[in-house]
């Protein structure tokens, strides 16, 4: 029985799953053939003006532009399923070859990205949860508060220009380097955006974190621990913090699935060649392969992440586990 | 103190003392950090910011500033500009035509290989000529050959071009990369991953979207390439590439914005700064609404101060242009009705056309495309604003802007266009009437049909500036479109680079005899 439900629960999850990934392939489709242009002005602006029909019937069919929309979507659509993401015609690379190289730099900045956020975040919300309303609040709360209102453009060029010009530091000046090639260049490329998207994603935590303390605090069986003698810090770390837990992973899921979308102000200030800046290039040279198959990776990565915080829910709250 | 506790401080201390070690031991290699800045060849290593890989590497079809300056240097043309956009020989040692101009014959250099090793012969440049003619190739240059009828190959290292009418602006339309000779039988998709020419670089190495690397080709016919590599660099954000500069990452940047350009300068940087062959302008369209009327189009013309359109969207950094901007051609912009503004003369030129209650122009602006476009708009709205001209602007994202352009579906457009070298291959497709781009010029006439015939059929020099300066002269009597100004670039190189010159066109050809070092 339990089984059967079980089995039931899954398969209705990955329906959910599926329908979701489809609706936004159809999406992307239709979003990216609705806006004004396509590969050939895109790539020769306005010069495509000066092409003669046979020109452009020639290019149309060189990137093609001529088959009918559905032939277009399913032809697509059923590479995707084989693997084969596409080319792009801009750098000569199989979609899934970019894909490849793209994607590990994403995740690797989100999660040192989301690392920082939380070393930041939530020791910052307790702070202040710990005496409401005084000056430990304050200083947590304007910090939150300069970590959501200073724009990550505006902090990553300020960051790089000042170490750039001043002590002539600028890792990012050089040719990327793939942690699997050289992990201390790659350590310190990721170092500035990590800390500028992370110093964006501490302020949310920061508040939820310090919003949950707040909540669980108030509850009966703190009271009971806090009569029982137990110590604050294990009061706060094991009782108050352990129960807080859930909304602070939600949030913290969230960000990370948007951080897997890419960070593209932040990939193109530090150059990072993320999946941002893949979907961003493809966008402005109106490849139209490379955008769809990069969206629908990424919107497998949110997905994922999605259920994996469902999963840690499980983990972390026995109520959600019992039910 | 719990042992725990002990335990976990101990492990802070360490995890601790790592960062800091590491972060003292990431700090010191710095700008001579780069591997081939420093290999010590001859003319040494340069590299070169830009904020984006070429779109295409394949030179016939190449239209985006990255790619066109890239392949400049690996591809040979017949012809080349020298850095005063002189013709000179390139792949041809010289051409002569005949006496009824029908007949251009090219002398081929001999000796000359591809980086495949094939030789270049009458037979790469025939095959070449060919395929840039086929509309199947979807060629941009494709029109400049319009006169060629065929393509001879007489012996190996002479070729004849048979036209309908003689074309005194042919050999300068051979020196652009979009003429560039490929091997026979090469394609666009093999050319896209290994291009094979014969200029002084050849294609090393390329991360997409990261890196392109030249190294110096050995067998250039020329005088030796200088530099041992060229690395362009991917950087897509401007002050981005500045930081790089001053943190000596990279050792050359061309900008466009006067700001960013600004900010290069210092101690280890200079800026140059070049006027360019590109124009802004406002076009209108003489086949719509109330500009057909000539007498509106000359209130436009002398309602606006492009001066002050100058100074409040580009700082001042430019210069108020005619029709005609390559050095040996040049318009006078004071040789223009109302070469100063003049308010009373607008308005009894719209008095003229019967419109003095005022007109409205749709105007199209693309926000995106150049730094200043939306600026000059604004700029020349409120000047046409004082003689009851009502521009209605329509900022539109530079796809749609695109399209529009293309179609030719407006009034005016505030414009950012390339110049070329020759006025013919500059104008004559705008504003002859079977010029391909004429639906967007919106203006053609029998005078100026005639002229641009006339400037083709002229080889002598002095005779074709007379021809041309007429032509600039018509287009502005008759206020075809309202020229503005023209900008700078901004070539900002380290200290250490040295004997690079930019040029009008913008092109990178220099790079041959740059050194680094």
């Amino acid at each position: 029985m339990v089984r059967q439900l079980l089995h039931h629960s899954v398969v209705r999850r990955g329906t959910q799953m599926v329908v979701t990934l489809f609706g936004v392939a159809v999406f992307v489709f239709i979003m990216l053939r609705a806006i004004p242009g396509n590969q050939i002005t895109a790539g020769l602006g306005t010069e495509a003006a000066a092409l003669t029909p046979a020109q452009r019937a020639a290019l149309e069919s060189y990137y093609g532009l001529d088959k009918p929309l559905l032939t277009q979507f399913f032809g697509w659509l059923g590479n995707v399923c084989t693997g084969n993401l596409g080319v792009s015609s801009r750098s000569q690379q199989s979609v899934l070859d970019m894909t490849m190289h793209s994607l590990p730099v994403t995740i690797e900045l989100a999660i040192l990205s989301i690392v920082l956020g939380l070393v930041i975040g939530v020791p910052l919300g307790m702070l202040s949860a710990s005496k409401p309303e005084s000056p430990r609040d304050a200083i947590g709360q304007t910090v939150g508060l300069a970590g959501l209102s200073i724009p990550a453009f505006l902090l990553a060029t300020a960051l790089l220009s000042v170490l750039a010009q001043v002590w002539g530091y600028n890792p990012n000046g050089r040719v990327f380097a793939p942690i699997t090639q050289d992990v201390l260049l790659n350590l310190q490329q990721m170092m500035l955006p990590a800390f500028v998207l992370g110093f964006g994603i501490a302020a949310p935590i920061m508040r939820t974190t310090r919003t949950a303390v707040l909540d669980v605090r108030s509850e009966d069986f703190v009271r009971t621990a806090r009569a029982k003698g137990v110590p604050v810090r294990r009061l706060y770390v094991r009782h108050i913090l352990g129960n807080a837990l859930v909304p602070i992973v939600t949030m913290t899921g969230l960000q990370f699935g948007y951080l897997l979308g890419g960070a593209v102000v932040v990939e193109q200030v530090f150059s990072i060649p993320g999946i941002g800046r893949q979907v961003l290039l493809g966008i402005q040279q109106k490849e139209y392969a490379v955008v769809q198959s990069t969206v629908l990776v990424i919107a497998v990565a949110f997905v994922l992440v999605n259920l994996l915080t469902d999963v840690l829910y499980r983990v972390i709250d026995p109520r959600v586990r019992a039910s | 103190m719990s042992a725990r506790t002990r335990a976990a401080r101990g492990w802070i201390a360490a995890v601790a003392s790592v960062a800091v070690l590491t972060l003292a031991a990431c700090s010191s290699p710095t700008s001579s950090s780069t591997p081939s800045a420093t290999t010590g060849k001859p003319g040494g290593s340069l590299v070169i910011g830009v904020t984006s890989d070429p779109d295409t590497l394949f030179p016939w079809k190449a239209t985006q500033f990255q790619a066109v300056h890239l392949l400049e240097n690996i591809y040979g043309t017949l012809t080349e500009f020298d850095k005063n956009l002189n013709v000179v020989p390139g792949l041809a040692t010289s051409w002569d035509t005949s006496a009824d101009g029908k007949t251009l014959t090219l002398h081929l250099r001999t000796g000359v290989k591809f980086d495949d090793g094939t030789a270049f012969d009458s037979a790469s440049v025939k095959s070449s000529l060919d395929a840039i003619k086929n509309e199947a190739t979807a060629a941009v240059a494709r029109s400049s050959l319009s006169a060629v009828t065929s393509v001879d190959s007489t012996d190996a290292s002479t070729v004849v071009l048979h036209l309908t009418a003689p074309d005194a602006a042919l050999p300068a339309n051979l020196a652009t990369v979009n003429m560039a000779m490929l091997p026979a039988g090469a394609t666009e998709t093999a050319l896209n991953t290994t291009p094979d020419g014969t200029g002084p670089y050849k294609l090393e190495s390329r991360k997409p979207s990261q890196s392109i690397t030249l190294a110096a080709n050995t067998a250039y016919w020329g005088d030796a390439p200088t530099l041992a590599s060229i690395e362009f660099r991917v950087i897509p954000d401007e002050s981005s590439i500045v930081s790089a500069l001053q943190s000596g990452n990279v050792q050359m940047a061309v900008f466009d914005d006067p700001l960013v350009a600004k900010t290069a300068e210092g101690p280890n940087v200079t800026v140059t700064k070049t006027p360019q062959l590109s124009y802004h302008v406002l076009q209108l369209n003489a086949r719509r609404g109330a500009l057909t009327d000539v007498n509106v189009r000359l209130a436009m013309q002398c309602a606006i101060d492009r001066q002050q359109v100058l100074d409040t969207a580009a700082l001042g950094e430019g210069e108020v242009t005619g029709p005609i901007t390559s050095p040996a051609y040049k318009s006078d912009p004071k040789a223009r009705p109302c070469p100063t503004r003049d308010l009373a003369k607008a308005k009894e030129y719209l008095a003229k056309a019967g419109k003095s209650a005022g007109v409205t122009i749709d105007t199209i602006v693309s926000q995106g495309e150049y730094a200043t476009s939306v600026n000059e708009a604004q700029n020349l709205a409120a000047q046409l604003a004082e003689v009851g001209i009502t521009l209605k602007l329509e900022v539109l994202e530079s796809g749609a802007y695109v399209d529009r352009w293309i179609a030719g579906d407006f009034d005016a457009a505030v414009a950012l266009n390339g110049g070329r070298p020759d006025p013919d291959g500059m104008y004559g497709r705008y504003f002859t009437s079977t010029g391909n781009l004429n639906k967007v010029a919106g203006y053609s006439s029998p005078e100026l049909d005639a002229l641009f015939a006339e400037g083709k059929a002229t080889a002598d020099p002095a005779a074709r500036k007379a021809i041309y300066t007429k032509i600039s002269d018509d287009l502005e009597n008759n206020a075809a479109w309202i020229w503005l100004f023209t900008s700078y670039t901004y070539t900002a190189t380290a200290t250490s680079v040295r004997g690079y010159t930019p040029m009008a066109n913008g092109s990178l050809q220099s790079l041959r005899s740059t050194t680094v070092g």
